[in-house]
């Protein structure tokens, strides 16, 4: 992403440098001697950056790798290439006392509040575990006090520290992987799918609890979600992936109402809308087919297979993630990055 | 195409005050506490709720799929083309299930067998059914197949179910579902696994089949946007009941429960970024201790006396329009301020 985005820089500085990020997981073939017949090419060379006190979202559908960049944010998996600079520092090549410090400052929420919780310990044990690994955060003494101070910050009793994960419903589990999250006081939080697996009186409930902890702790948050009214709702910019790669990124308003990429677009005149009377005055694009497989991605632009304005030139070249030329001169909304030969606007999202 | 001799219009489905609980150790469940709608030919109504709301699981009482013991239907008439499908033996609720309705579920992997092709396991339905013989059955599946826009699905029918992407197996549970030309079918939950520009094909391909063969459809979901795009009539069930039956187009409008308006309310929207939602406060009940009264009123900003202590009846609230709360006429009228100032 071009970081010349004159809306949105909050700070000089950013966080977190993401330059040409690639994560490729190797297909192998035999039991004995495993020998590598190809690769999934999951993520595939994505930059962005993020912002003190700032939301990052990141859509796309499944397979786009959107999991895997966060995984690689916190460092569960480690990125076949490129790097990931947080405070001007690649984090990529740290290890040992260096990575465990930087780690303490980027923390992960979890999508299954029911599997990311173990069942056998309490809720104070599972939120006062990170203290276990970074004891300069709160010594032994003090911890008690801590996790019960974390369990009111996000909205639970804090008499239910002795309590554990199967006496809470959905949303109160998530609300306990938010306060570990919360617990070394990071200043990143990626959540992958916080509030997907919650009903829809309880998601608004964690949608609102995630913007207080961000405007009281001065939280950045990378936001990934295939829901694409709650990452309206959260970010201040968002980046549009599709099978590895960014095709789309600007602010809420550039990516919702002024799209120029085809699949953004597309993406966007899909989501089923809550009013019929909005819907009936809209323009549905329907894609035809499925996202191709990331072991084999089409030549040139990966999302040629299913764009309705595909041509030679598409199959051949790739676009580059910029500022298309025929707005390059232009200083409205439809002056962001698009990876699109063809880029041009259109707007799908009725007014509110 | 038979039909059953029912036509457009015509009740095809009326279900009357079922009652279904789950005995389990920790008490019994009341999962549907007196849930009574219809549906008619060429009609689709949309069940809305969220998890425990019993939406499923009148659906599965309906169809004869509910897992007994633990769950036992304690009341309530479900007539389908007129016969009281509780007082049918086992083997004629079988016939019914499969040739008269249908369901498709949301989870397609776990639904279709690993280990049988999907042209097998499509064409048994009319091996099973029908009595046709195993080639000509092969050949129906490949035309099903087609039907439900399976590209190369000659090539295509001797494939397994997880050679398949998450779409193109909803598509097989489609056909399997219509192959024997049903006269209602029910979806629970059938595009919450896939991705948005896959499920505004499917939901798109389900609507055109029923238009085609003039099928009622009951839609179980919890996404008020997809209903929006689909349903003639939603009901919205909290607690085991339903607390509003509406037009869709009413329903969006202006809702006349506050557990819809609060639903509508607290969904972001596509084109604004919001400040803050509005979040219904609470957790859904436990159903083993349903509150008395109105079961929605320890979360509800109307909540007076008369909801902790008489349970609300449907009330009427306008032409095919009726609500389960005594201050649905305020929640119609002037609910707007209340919720702004619970905000």
């Amino acid at each position: 992403m071009a970081p010349g985005d004159p809306a949105s820089v909050p700070a000089p500085e950013p966080l977190l440098e993401v330059r040409d990020l690639v994560k490729h997981f190797p297909l192998t073939q035999g039991v004995l001697f495993k020998k590598q017949v190809g690769a999934v090419k999951a993520v595939d060379g994505i930059s962005f950056d993020l912002h003190r006190g700032e939301t990052l979202g990141i859509v796309g559908e499944s397979g786009c790798g959107k999991s895997t960049v966060a995984r690689m944010l916190v460092g569960l998996e480690r990125p076949t290439a490129g790097q990931i600079r947080y405070r001007g520092q690649d984090i990529t090549r740290l290890s040992g006392r260096a990575l465990k410090a930087v780690r303490r400052n980027i923390q992960m929420v979890f999508q299954d509040p029911y599997t990311s919780l173990n069942p056998r310990m309490t809720v104070g044990d599972i939120i006062g575990e990170p203290y276990e690994i970074h004891p300069e955060v709160a010594p032994r003494g003090d911890r008690r006090r801590k996790v019960q101070e974390l369990l009111e910050v996000v909205g639970l009793n804090p008499e239910f520290i002795n309590r554990y994960p199967h006496q809470f419903s959905g949303g109160q589990r998530q609300r306990i992987g938010i306060a570990r999250g919360l617990a070394l006081r990071p200043e990143i939080i990626v959540a992958d799918e916080p509030v997907s697996a919650l009903d829809v009186s309880v998601q608004a409930q964690v949608v609102n609890l995630l913007a207080r902890l961000q405007s009281d702790f001065d939280i950045s948050y990378v936001f990934i979600a295939h829901d694409l009214s709650v990452v309206r709702h959260i970010s201040d910019r968002v980046a549009v992936m599709y099978l590895g790669r960014i095709a789309e990124t600007g602010t809420g308003e550039q990516i919702y109402d002024h799209p120029t990429h085809p699949y953004t677009q597309a993406l966007l005149s899909a989501v089923p809308v809550p009013d019929p009377e909005a819907r009936e005055h809209r323009e549905r694009i329907l894609l035809t087919g499925d996202v191709p497989s990331p072991a084999h991605p089409p030549s040139g632009c990966r999302f040629r297979t299913r764009c309705w304005k595909a041509q030679e030139l598409c199959a051949q070249v790739e676009p580059p993630l910029e500022v298309p030329t025929e707005f390059r001169e232009s200083t409205g909304p439809a002056h962001h990055p698009s990876a699109c030969h063809f880029a041009e606007e259109r707007r799908v999202v009725p007014d509110a | 195409m038979t039909n059953g001799g029912v036509r457009h219009g015509e009740p095809l489905l009326d279900v009357r005050d079922l009652r279904v609980e789950f005995r389990t150790r920790d008490g019994v469940a009341r999962a549907v506490n007196g849930v009574s709608y219809t549906v008619a030919a060429g009609q689709t109504l949309a069940v809305l709720g969220e998890s425990g709301s019993g939406k499923s699981v009148t659906a599965q009482a309906v169809m004869g799929i509910l897992d007994s013991p633990p769950g036992f239907v304690t009341g309530g008439e479900i007539l389908f083309q007129g016969r009281d499908l509780l007082k049918l033996g086992k083997e004629e609720r079988r016939k019914v299930r499969g040739a008269r309705m249908a369901m498709i579920f949301q989870d397609a992997l776990s639904s279709l067998n690993p280990v049988l092709t999907v042209g097998a396991q499509l064409g048994e339905m009319f091996e099973v059914h029908e009595g046709m013989s195993r080639k000509k059955a092969r050949g129906r599946a490949v035309e099903l197949m087609e039907r439900v826009g399976i590209p190369a699905a000659r090539e295509r029918v001797g494939d397994y179910p997880h050679q398949f992407s998450g779409g193109m197996r909803q598509r097989i549970m489609i056909a399997m579902a219509l192959a024997l030309r049903p006269d209602l079918i029910i979806a629970d939950e059938p595009t919450t696994a896939l991705d948005v520009t896959v499920q505004a094909q499917v939901m798109d391909l389900l609507a055109e089949l029923q238009r085609e063969f003039t099928m009622g459809l009951i839609l179980i979901t919890h996404d008020l946007g997809v209903v929006a795009d689909v349903a003639d009539t939603i009901a919205v069930m909290y607690a085991g009941r339903i607390v509003e039956t509406a037009p869709v187009h009413q329903l969006y409008k202006a809702p006349a429960h506050p557990y819809t308006r609060g639903l509508l309310e607290s969904i972001p929207r596509l084109g604004h970024k919001g400040r803050e939602l509005y979040a219904i406060k609470g957790l859904p009940p436990n159903l083993t201790a349903i509150p008395p009264g109105c079961a929605f009123h320890p979360r509800c900003p109307l909540a007076r006396d008369i909801c902790r202590t008489d349970p609300p009846p449907l009330y009427e609230a306008g032409p095919d329009r009726a609500s389960a709360c005594h201050f649905w006429r305020e929640t119609l009228d002037g609910g707007k301020e209340i919720f702004d100032g619970a905000r």
